[in-house]
C-alpha cells in the first residue's frame, strides 16, 4: 500500500487545460512572428531601395527636377522647426491638463464627459485636424501656411493622446504615496510635485514620445494646411536670427515642407529614381524617430534611478 | 514596561490608568464581569479631541454614526472592533484625510484643542501638519531614507539641516542605529518593520502634536511589533497617540484608554459601544458585546 504510486501524468481535465495552454503559446508566438517579419521585410525593402541614395549631398541639397541632385535639406529644416514648435506648445498644455484632471478636478458629471471626449478627440482622423488648423490658424488667425500654423496644428492633434497617456501614467502612481505626503501636511501641489510627478515621469515620457513620433510622420494634416513640396530655401529662423526676436519670429512665419511631405511627393512620382529618394528619406525619418526614442529611454532611466 | 509606566507617572497630575494584569477569558466568573453603569466613560484628562455626535457617510452609506468621544492628551487611545466597523474611517475623520475621498461627508463636530477642524476657515493642511498619521501598510516614498524623513519637515518649512532633522527623528523612532550608515539608501530597501519605523520618523519630523496609527503592526512580525509598541510607550510622553489595532494583546499592552466600536447588525453603521480605561475594558467590560469581542467569542 505504502509504495503504490499515484498517477501524476496529466490526464482528463488537466490534460485538456494544458493542451489549450500550449496551443495559446504558439498562437501568440505566431502573431508576434507575423508582425515582426512584415516589419523586417518593409525595413529591408526600404534600405535596399534607398541606401544607395544616402549621402551627404542628399542631406544638404535642395529638391530638384533631377532625382540624383535632389536632397532633403529644406524638409529636414522644416521637420526640425515644426517639431520644436509642436513639442513646446503641446507638452506643457497636455501634461498640465492631465495633472489638473487627475489631481485637482472635481469628480462630477461634466468631468466625466470631458474625459470621454478626450478619448474621442484622440481618435479623430488627422485630416480633420488639418481642416481645423487651416480654419483657425491659417485663415482666422492669419498665420498663412507657416511653420507656426503647422506646429500649432500638430500640437492640437497630439494633445488629446498625450493627455490620455499622461493621465494613465499619473494614475499608475500608488495612492499611498500621495496620501503619505498629504498626511504629512504637504499641500496638494507639493504632493504632486515631489511625489506623484517624479514617479509618473517615465510613463509620461513614453506617452509623449509616442505622440511626437506620430506628429513627426504626419502628412495629411500638413498637406491640408499647405505644406509645400518644392522649396528652395531653409524654412525657419537661421542661425543669425537667434539674436533678433523679430527675425526669429519672421523665420517661424516662413512657409515650409517636412520630410513626410517630401516622401509623399517623391513616392507619387512615377520615375524609379525618385522612388529611391523616397526610400532614402524614410530611412532618415526613421533614424530621427529612433533617436527620439533613445532620448526618451535615457530620460526615463534617469528618473527611474532617482 | 512597569518601570516605564512608573516613570511616566511622575510629573503628571492625573495618574495614568493601570494596564490590565490579564485579559478576561471566556470562563471568567460573574464577579469579574459586573455589568453596570454607563459603558462610555470619558477620561478625566484634558482632551486633545472632543468628538460630538460624529458620523461619516460614503455616498449613501452611513459608515459610522453618533460617536461622542474625548481623546485624552499624552495618552495612548486604542480603537478596537471587528473589521468594517469604521475604525479607519473614524481615524481619518481626525486629520481630515476623508477629504480625499470624494464621496465622504462628515457630520457632527470634531474639536481639536477646542477648535472645530471642519469649520469653513480651517485649512486641512494646517490640521494634518499637527496631526500626523502612520498607515497600515508602510508607505515610504521611493527616495533615500534621509529624504523620506525630511520630506514633511521641508514642505512645512521647518528650519534646520536635513541631516540633523533626520537624525533626531530617526533616533526618536528607534531606527537610527540600524540606518545611520545608510542614510542615502532607498527607503524601499528596508525591511517591513524598519519601513514602518521610517514612516513614524517621517511623521515625527514634522513635529506634530498627535499621531494617528492605523494598524501600524499588521504587516510586521512579533519582534518588530514589540519594537513599535515600546516606541509608542516612549513617544506618548510627548505626543498623544491614537492607534487602531486588531490585536487585543497589543491594545492591552500599549493603550491607556480603549474604545470599542461595532457595526450594528446587517452591515449598518458603526457606533461606539464602550469606552474607558483599557484596564477596565479588558477586565470588567460593562457591555456584553465588548466582552464577547475581547474574549474572541464574536462572529
Ligand atoms: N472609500 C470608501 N468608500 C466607500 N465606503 C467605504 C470606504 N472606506 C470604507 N468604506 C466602508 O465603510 C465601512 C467602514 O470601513 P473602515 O475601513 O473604516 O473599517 P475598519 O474598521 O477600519 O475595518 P478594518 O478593520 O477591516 O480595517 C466599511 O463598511 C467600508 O465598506
Ligand atoms: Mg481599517
Amino acid at each position: 500500500m505504502a509504495n503504490q504510486s499515484i498517477r501524476l501524468r496529466a490526464g482528463g481535465a488537466v490534460a485538456r487545460r494544458q493542451l489549450v495552454s500550449r496551443a495559446s503559446r504558439y498562437f501568440f508566438l505566431g502573431a508576434t512572428v507575423l508582425g515582426v517579419s512584415i516589419l523586417l521585410f518593409l525595413g529591408y525593402e526600404t534600405i535596399v531601395t534607398g541606401a544607395s541614395r544616402l549621402s551627404l549631398d542628399f542631406l544638404t541639397n535642395y529638391p530638384s527636377r533631377f532625382a540624383e541632385k535632389a536632397g532633403l535639406r529644406p524638409a529636414m529644416f522644416g521637420t526640425f522647426w515644426l517639431m520644436l514648435i509642436t513639442i513646446f506648445t503641446s507638452i506643457p498644455i497636455a501634461i498640465g491638463t492631465a495633472i489638473w484632471i487627475e489631481e485637482f478636478a472635481p469628480r462630477n458629471r461634466l468631468m466625466t464627459i470631458v474625459k470621454i471626449n478626450l478619448a474621442n478627440l484622440a481618435g479623430v482622423p488627422s485630416i480633420i485636424y488639418g481642416i481645423l488648423g487651416l480654419t483657425i490658424f491659417v485663415r482666422f488667425a492669419g498665420m498663412d501656411r507657416s511653420l507656426l500654423a503647422g506646429g500649432f496644428t500638430l500640437a492640437l492633434m497630439i494633445i488629446p493622446m498625450t493627455v490620455i497617456a499622461s493621465q494613465e501614467a499619473i494614475r499608475q502612481v500608488p495612492p499611498s504615496l500621495r496620501d503619505g505626503a498629504l498626511a504629512l501636511g504637504a499641500t496638494r501641489w507639493q504632493a504632486v510635485r515631489y511625489n506623484v510627478l517624479p514617479n509618473a515621469i517615465p510613463g509620461i515620457m513614453t506617452g509623449t514620445i509616442l505622440s511626437i513620433s506620430r506628429a513627426i510622420g504626419e502628412t495629411a494634416a500638413l498637406l491640408m494646411i499647405g505644406g509645400f513640396t518644392f522649396i528652395r530655401f531653409d524654412p525657419g529662423p537661421n542661425l543669425v536670427d537667434f539674436a533678433d526676436p523679430a527675425a526669429f519670429l519672421a523665420g517661424l512665419n516662413e512657409s515650409f515642407t517636412v520630410i513626410p511631405i517630401q516622401i509623399y511627393a517623391w513616392s507619387i512620382d512615377s520615375r524609379r529614381e525618385f522612388q529611391a529618394n523616397a526610400a532614402a528619406a524614410i530611412i532618415v525619418l526613421m533614424v530621427g524617430v529612433m533617436a527620439l526614442n533613445l532620448l526618451a529611454a535615457v530620460i526615463r532611466e534617469r528618473f527611474r534611478r532617482n | 514596561m512597569r518601570e516605564l509606566t512608573a516613570e511616566l507617572r511622575q510629573g503628571v497630575t492625573i495618574p495614568r490608568p493601570e494596564r490590565p494584569r490579564r485579559i478576561l477569558t471566556p470562563d471568567a466568573t460573574a464577579a469579574e464581569r459586573v455589568q453596570s453603569e454607563d459603558p462610555i466613560r470619558q477620561p478625566p484628562e484634558d482632551a486633545v479631541f472632543r468628538l460630538q455626535d460624529v458620523g461619516l457617510w460614503y455616498g449613501a452609506k452611513h459608515a459610522i454614526s453618533g460617536i461622542t468621544l474625548d481623546i485624552p492628551v499624552n495618552r495612548v487611545t486604542a480603537l478596537i472592533g471587528p473589521s468594517g466597523c469604521g475604525k479607519s474611517s473614524l481615524l481619518r475623520c481626525l486629520n481630515r484625510m476623508n477629504d480625499l475621498i470624494p464621496s465622504a461627508r462628515v457630520e457632527g463636530t470634531v474639536e481639536y484643542h477646542g477648535a472645530d477642524i471642519y469649520a469653513k476657515s480651517v485649512d486641512p493642511v494646517e490640521v494634518r501638519r499637527r496631526i500626523g498619521m502612520v498607515f497600515q501598510k508602510p508607505n515610504p516614498f521611493p527616495k533615500s531614507i534621509q529624504d523620506n524623513v525630511v520630506f514633511g519637515a521641508k514642505v512645512n518649512g521647518i528650519e534646520g539641516s536635513s541631516r540633523e532633522i533626520a537624525e533626531r527623528a530617526l533616533k526618536q523612532a528607534a531606527l537610527w542605529d540600524e540606518v545611520k550608515n545608510d542614510l542615502k539608501m532607498s527607503g524601499l530597501e528596508l525591511s517591513g518593520g524598519q519601513q514602518q519605523r521610517l514612516c513614524i520618523a517621517r511623521a515625527l519630523a514634522v513635529q506634530p502634536d498627535v499621531i494617528l496609527m492605523d494598524e501600524p503592526c499588521s504587516a510586521l512580525d512579533p519582534i518588530a511589533t514589540l519594537k513599535i509598541e515600546d516606541l509608542i510607550r516612549e513617544l506618548v510622553k510627548e505626543y498623544t497617540i491614537i492607534i487602531v489595532t486588531h490585536n487585543m494583546q497589543q491594545a492591552a499592552r500599549v493603550s491607556d484608554y480603549t474604545a470599542f466600536l461595532l457595526a450594528q447588525e446587517h452591515g449598518l453603521n458603526g457606533t461606539l459601544i464602550e469606552y474607558g480605561p483599557t484596564n477596565e475594558i479588558f477586565t470588567q467590560p460593562r457591555e456584553q458585546r465588548t466582552e464577547d469581542y475581547i474574549t474572541g467569542r464574536f462572529g
